[in-house]
């Protein structure tokens, strides 16, 4: 079997001495922002995009996966003992993992949150070796018109299992495309929409546009917000679950697995969406219902192993087929690309230390997770109690310096705090800025693919119709549309990511 | 006159208006090009359009739709944030990484109700020096350090 094989090339890479530090680094990276309320993975991965520049490909890319995998597990930390989601993705855990710190099994919550990650981590890392290779294959035989459709596809789905106005989000997307390809265009050499700034004919970088709009946007969201912690001051005196607890986790993480699993794949899916799927799923087939919200187990198991899961398997478009499936993943496109790496079917066989190094790493990363989070639990409860007045200074300084550091230049400086504002408009108007992020990435591929297509078939537009993995892709485009627009699925849909809310 | 019954989504609407607007007249000078062979400014057009239609949809359906209010608070938290930003980027050349390090975190301070100057100052010193100790030292960045005025960078 060629996986073995794969494997093996995979941990032989990722067991060298620099790309073991940096999965570390990007572990406690990872574990740190996810622990901290008001910072997420996707401003730390845009902050971190430029530093990325001076390492090379492969450790820069184990470092940026472990802050994504490592945030899921740093999350339910703070949701556990503070009860405010240190990262979207745990918020669903706040209703019972902090009811269940309450009672005095704060212990036993975090243990089953972190031993039911690393499982759904395994098993999200093991699909995503095993998909790799056939879903590759499909991936070659796709022409320009099934890329165009696939992106199409990709972005539907972005916007019908993300939350918040379908309308408005396919607005952000449709603006994210439009500043995807400001900058030279590769076909005939004309700038656009440069506005006569040289800095602008080489586009919009990503970290100037992730970091405006997610990093000093939530910021300014945060210090408009009044925010109180009551850090729980009780000892943590045992880790170690009770058998009951046990055996009423055990179903759940493996039922959270399963849909974060596939939610990840999902085009839109990923972390934020598995959790709170998974909260549903397990309220209705629990026997205790009734329990859930005052310190059910399965409350803390399921979301926590489906986030994970999640996280791990969103890396299987953007490995395999080049489309980032949520924002997080643009950003890697964005990591990938500063490497001149372009993303998609190609970098197994033209990179394969690369790709099953970084695959090999999230199992090893996993591992430091749990040794990371477990006993060094007192650590990162103690960074909580630093005041938010202090921390974000701090980040809007790493912010600043990543970018300038970007090309010594001042120009994307401000640009970034131009991005900012735009952020802060887009908050305030309730405008979802992750699809802005992922219409930039796939902006400049949408066009190409496009011209392409129009180029072969000698400007027919029925030849997205006629091409029948085009024509599915579209089909399936059209009805996730009509779903929404369908009353039922609009409810469940709302219900879904209300769970968290209230 | 209708009323505006969803302030957020007919601000919105507005704005993606705008961009569409912007795109439309901006790309006007970029060649168009046949569906065949598809110039510069062909799918910057049909983005334009579509940024267009979907603004003015929102905005027509805040007419009948109900929403929330936009809440607006002081200014002072964004002006603050932002412009400390921006001061980064105006001293950090000239200034060096030390300055402009300190004055980003004091001013940046200012945005928040619990403001102290004596810790907003510590705070600075402190971050410049781990600054220039892992961006400088640890990662190799290419920054001047010093106010360059005061003879090597």
């Amino acid at each position: 079997m060629d996986l073995l094989a794969n494997l093996g090339l995979g941990f032989s890479v990722a067991l060298s001495p620099i790309n073991l530090m940096y999965a570390l680094i990007g572990c406690m990276l990872g574990t740190l922002i996810g622990v901290l309320p008001g910072i997420g993975p996707v401003a730390t991965i845009a902050m971190l995009l430029p530093i990325t520049y001076g390492l090379p490909p492969t450790p820069a890319l184990i470092m940026l996966a472990g802050i994504y995998y490592g945030a899921q597990y740093g999350g339910s930390t703070t949701s556990i003992l503070v009860n405010l989601p240190g990262e979207a993705s745990s918020a669903v855990t706040c209703i019972d993992g902090y009811q269940m710190a309450r009672k005095g099994r704060a212990g036993a919550a975090l243990c089953i949150a972190a031993l039911g990650s690393f499982f759904a981590g395994c098993v999200g890392t093991l699909l995503l070796a095993a998909f790799a290779l056939p879903m590759t294959e499909v991936a070659l035989k796709f022409g320009p018109a099934e890329y165009f459709s696939l992106m199409v596809l990709g972005m539907i789905g972005a916007v019908v299992l993300a939350h918040g106005s379908l309308l408005k989000a396919i607005a952000m997307i449709v603006l994210g495309l439009l500043f995807g390809i400001v900058g030279t265009d590769v076909n005939s050499g004309m700038a656009r929409f440069s506005f006569g700034i040289p800095e602008l004919t080489d586009g919009i970088g990503t970290a100037q546009i992730a970091v405006g709009v997610f990093g000093f946007a939530e910021i300014l969201m945060s210090l408009s917000r009044k925010e109180n912690r009551d850090i729980l001051q009780q000892k943590l005196t045992s880790l170690m679950p009770n058998r009951e607890e046990i055996r009423r986790a055990i179903p759940a993480v493996i039922r959270g697995t399963s849909i974060g699993s596939m939610l990840g794949i999902l085009p839109g899916g990923g972390a934020l969406l598995a959790s709170f799927a998974a909260y549903g799923l397990e309220k209705k087939v629990s026997k205790r219902a009734q329990e859930f919200g005052k310190g059910a187990v399965e409350g803390v198991a399921g979301p926590e192993s489906a986030n994970n899961a999640a996280a791990q398997t969103s890396f299987i478009p953007l490995l395999t087929l080049g489309i980032p499936p949520n924002a997080v993943m643009a950003l890697m496109v964005g990591a990938m690309t500063i490497h001149n790496i372009q993303p998609g079917p190609q970098v197994m066989t033209s990179n394969p230390g690369l790709f099953w190094g970084l695959i090999a790493s999230m199992w090893l990363g996993n591992l430091m997770l749990v040794v990371l989070n477990l006993p060094l639990i007192g650590m990162w409860v103690k960074l909580l109690t630093v005041p938010y007045r202090l921390l974000y200074p701090a980040i809007l300084l790493f912010c600043a310096i990543g970018v300038y550091s970007l090309s010594n230049s001042t120009v994307d400086v401000y640009m970034t705090a131009l991005f900012g504002f735009m952020g802060y408009v887009f908050a305030k108007l309730e405008c979802e800025p992750a699809p802005l992020l992922l219409g930039f990435v796939l902006g400049p591929l949408l066009e190409e693919n496009l011209r392409r297509a129009m180029l072969l078939s000698r400007g027919d537009p029925t030849v997205f119709f006629t091409r029948p993995l085009s024509l599915v892709m579209l089909l399936l485009a059209a009805f996730l549309l009509l779903l929404i627009v369908a009353p039922q699925f609009r409810k469940t849909r709302e219900e879904a990511f209300q769970e968290g809310e209230a | 006159m209708a009323k505006i019954r969803h302030p957020k989504d007919f601000a919105a609407g507005l704005m993606f208006i705008a961009f569409g607007v912007a795109a439309i007249a901006i790309g006007s000078g970029y060649p168009l090009g046949v569906a065949a062979r598809m110039g510069p400014g062909y799918f910057p057009r049909i983005l334009g359009i579509l940024l267009l239609a979907l603004g003015a949809v929102l905005t027509f359906r805040a007419l009948r739709l109900d929403g929330a209010k936009i809440t607006l608070e002081s200014p002072r938290p964004l002006l603050i944030v932002l412009g400390s930003v921006v001061l980064f980027g105006m001293t950090a050349p000239s200034l060096g990484l030390v300055v402009a390090t300190i004055l980003l975190i004091v001013v940046s301070s200012a945005a928040s109700t619990e403001f102290r100057w004596k810790e907003a100052l510590v705070s600075g010193v402190l971050l410049a020096a781990l600054a220039v100790a892992g961006f400088i030292w640890g990662l190799g960045l290419q920054f001047s350090v010093w106010p360059t005025f005061l003879g090597k960078g």
